[in-house]
């Protein structure tokens, strides 16, 4: 297949590249707040300081994360008017809402009582501390709510109809509540609380891997491994779900998933493939019959209908082939440990250094699930833009190459810059905190800390 | 769901949210605007000082460039056309811009948690993350008010235009620090605002010459009977304002810090003066002399759906956006995770 360097390659290479840095920190913030708001909640029923200093420790954390999904976020904003014009002339009556509400009532949410929440406790009453926590954990799943709401709008529209090929609001209750919503949502937030699980599990190995004796990371290690193997099984029904979905609305997604290229009754799952686009099969074919029928149409011949009924309108079949692959896999590898880990610690009360290396190795996993998914989910709809309404390739900008690769040079660098600096970051503070004495000597602890964490934002 | 777009006559959605993306732009030009300007006179040398100046905008600053993300959401939703023209043609100094704002808002966070020998370099980042978002948005204001074109003049304008907002800042960001601090960077900041004031009414004086002189529209408008009473007023009242706040900032620091707000409140009645001489000279038009807001605005249906969450949720941000600042009132103080 070629590849054609063009302005539209481009303009979907940047914009891929900016959604794909911009969501991974969403994912963490919208379920890291909650935690948050867990520990806070904790603080006032039990009264003991052990819950102060888990928020503490991870509100840093979560500021930092909640930085860079702010700007990264920003550029979102741009992104569509700039190289996507087409996406905003021909559907942006439905879009254009929508984002508004986003920002109306989630972003000014979250950034306002961001300010009280990390900078005003002594400003402000321990309950009134711990609301300003609990309305930023609200904003951020209100944020979710809207742009789901969006993009399965994309994948599976309703509520609308044509005047000369723009898109008029007709049900606005269609419009938000389309057919993939409620499963592309929760899967969403799933997939955001097992990550931040994930994040709390690794980043608290990490400590008591470098000595940390206290009980914050102990606690925190324990909470993540806990909600992930309770949370995981729960992602593996509802994503079934979502998959029986997108059988239903977006045939040839599903056929690419699967890599069935002719219609087929009793198909079986692929856990290996080579697909090749130019012969339209697959080489190597590693597979369990009939699986992928019964999956999919509960029928052990039930019948998957093959790309040969989308020619010339289905995706591209390898990356999405494959990106699938890779999230269940992740998916799979991350029930393994959290089960593991959650048994250990019931059993043991502590975990063995072989699986606290392995939490840390899996810090970011949720990431390259998460991403993994959107790959399935986003190119899966191609070559539309909105799924049988707006093809990519009409919605892109004709701007020259240039500036294109002028704007993506300068993002894949600062994000480059940017995720080694986060990564690096987050591991430093984990050092930083373990090397903070035990609780019992306060102040010399506070003193510490206030050197460690240093002044200023 | 109809009822919703049944209830306002769709004949004055246009200039509804005409108003409220001006009324967006506006607040954001003042809001991001004193903390852009906090990141350019950042203290080269002192980092105490460098401490208390960030502390002072730190809860503010995320909900101030929200302003922007909302401004730039209500023309996508309400004129379409336009937001697609603007962002085409602002391509190259937009992503700048998106560039400055990644590199300040991270800077932010990560100068307080890295290690203490790369603090300094976060610093830096920040000030020119803030630079460069100031520029940019003064090139794109000078491009804009163009019309947008490649040739000498217009460049040299928006060159002019980009000194000048950036300028503007400056002098918005040290008032708001005259006001938030006290002792030596109060001196400091007072400084900086007395220079940047400068710099700012000599560039506003170029706009304001140079603009009527390129621009035949404006020049009409300017130059014409009524009009004009209500345009020259402009200028006059800049020239007050400015004069009267270097008066106040000469007197800094006053006793018991008499009047420390005076020069930020005097700074934001010249930006709503500079704002508001940029709706009469081009207003109906969302894109001067290309496209009026009558032409580009988008759908009833999508309007009248938004204008009422718009209505309700509105007045509620204004609210606790007061709330924030109420909680954060009077001198900065070094700020930490608790």
């Amino acid at each position: 297949m070629d590849i054609v360097i063009d302005t539209v390659m481009l303009s979907r290479v940047q914009f891929a590249l900016n959604i794909s840095f911009h969501i991974l920190f969403p994912t963490i913030t919208i379920a890291l707040c909650w935690a948050l708001l867990f520990f806070k909640i904790r603080l006032h029923q039990t009264g003991d300081e052990v819950w102060m200093r888990c928020y503490r420790f991870w509100v840093k954390i979560f500021a930092l994360t909640f930085a860079l999904g702010v700007v990264s976020g920003i550029t979102m904003s741009f992104q569509f008017g700039s190289n996507w014009p087409g996406f905003m002339a021909r559907v942006g009556n439905i879009a254009g809402p929508l984002l508004g509400y986003e920002v109306l009532t989630a972003f000014f949410l979250e950034a306002t009582f961001l300010g009280v929440m990390l900078f005003g406790i002594d400003r402000v009453s321990p309950r009134m501390h711990t609301i300003a926590t609990a309305i930023v954990a609200l904003g951020t799943t209100a944020s979710a709510f809207w742009i789901l709401a969006l993009n399965s709008w994309m994948q599976t529209p309703t509520g609308f109809e044509l005047r000369d090929g723009v898109a008029f609001p007709v049900d606005w209750w269609a419009v938000i509540f389309n057919p993939s919503f409620p499963y592309r949502f929760f899967h969403m937030l799933l997939a955001s609380l097992i990550t931040a699980c994930f994040l709390l599990m690794g980043v608290s190995a990490y400590r008591l891997l470098k000595g940390d004796h206290k009980p914050a990371p102990r606690i925190t290690l324990r909470l993540g491994a806990l909600v992930a193997a309770i949370a995981l099984p729960v992602q593996i029904f509802v994503g079934d779900l979502h998959g029986l979905n997108t059988f239903e609305h977006q045939p040839a997604k599903v056929a690419a998933m699967e890599g069935v290229w002719e219609t087929e009754r009793g198909a079986s799952l692929l856990l290996f493939a080579l697909p090749d686009e130019e012969a339209r099969e697959n080489h190597f074919e590693v597979g369990i019959p009939n699986m992928a029928s019964w999956i999919l149409t509960h029928e052990a011949d039930g019948e998957i209908r093959g790309l040969n009924e989308f020619r010339g309108a289905h995706p591209p079949v390898a990356p999405v082939f494959w990106s699938f692959r890779v999230m269940v896999g992740c998916g799979l590898l991350m029930l393994l440990i959290s089960w593991v880990l959650s048994w250990q610690l019931w059993r043991k009360g502590e975990a063995s250094p072989y699986l606290l290396k392995a939490s840390v190795a899996m810090t970011f996993s949720g990431w390259l699930a998460t991403l993994a998914g959107w790959y399935v989910s986003e190119i899966g709809r191609q070559p539309f833009l909105v799924q049988g309404v707006l093809k990519t390739s009409e919605a892109a900008t004709t701007l020259p190459e240039g500036n294109v690769l002028f704007s993506l040079v300068i993002y894949a660098t600062l994000y480059g810059g940017l995720l080694w600096a986060y990564i690096h970051t987050v591991f430093l503070m984990a050092r930083k905190s373990a090397r903070l004495e035990a609780p019992e000597n306060s102040d010399r602890n506070e003193a510490l800390e206030l050197k460690a964490t240093m002044t200023g934002a | 769901m109809n009822i919703l777009s049944v209830l306002i006559d769709p004949a004055y959605l246009g200039p509804v949210f005409i108003g409220l993306m001006a009324l967006a732009v506006l607040v954001y030009a003042i809001l991001d605007g004193y903390d852009l300007g906090v990141g350019i006179v950042l203290h080269r040398h002192d980092e105490a000082m460098r401490d208390t100046q960030i502390a002072s905008i730190g809860p503010f600053w995320d909900a101030n460039e929200t302003w922007l993300v909302l401004a730039i959401g209500l023309m996508l939703i309400a004129f379409p056309e336009a937001y697609n023209i603007l962002l085409q043609e602002l391509y190259v100094p937009a992503t700048l811009m998106l560039a400055g704002l990644i590199l300040r808002g991270v800077a932010f966070d990560f100068r307080a948690k890295v290690a203490m020998e790369y603090k300094g370099l976060w610093d830096h980042i920040f000030r020119a993350g803030s630079l460069i978002v100031a520029l940019s948005q003064g090139y794109m204001l000078g491009q804009y008010i163009c019309g947008f074109s490649d040739d000498a003049l217009t460049i040299v304008f928006s060159l002019l235009s980009a000194f000048g907002v950036t300028a503007a800042y400056s002098y918005i960001g040290a008032c708001w620090l005259v006001m938030k601090t006290e002792g030596a960077l109060q001196k400091y900041s007072a400084r900086s605002a007395r220079i940047s004031g400068v710099l700012m009414a000599s560039g506003i004086a170029a706009v304001c010459v140079v603009n009527p002189w390129i621009n035949s529209e404006v020049y009409a408008r300017w130059f014409s009977f009524p009009n004009n009473l209500l345009l020259w007023v402009i200028p006059i009242v800049s020239a007050a304002l400015f004069i009267l706040s270097d008066q106040v900032l000469k007197r800094v620091p006053a006793e018991d810090d008499y009047g420390c707000w005076i020069p930020f409140v005097l700074a934001v009645l010249l930006f709503l003066n500079c704002f508001h001489g940029i709706v009469v000279s081009f207003y109906p038009d969302v894109i001067p002399g290309r496209l009026s807001l009558f032409d580009a605005v988008a759908a009833p249906e999508a309007l009248g759906f938004i204008f009422w969450g718009a209505v309700i949720v509105v007045p509620v941000i204004l609210a606790y956006t007061a709330y924030s600042y109420r909680v954060f009132w009077g001198k900065a103080t070094a700020l930490r995770y608790f």
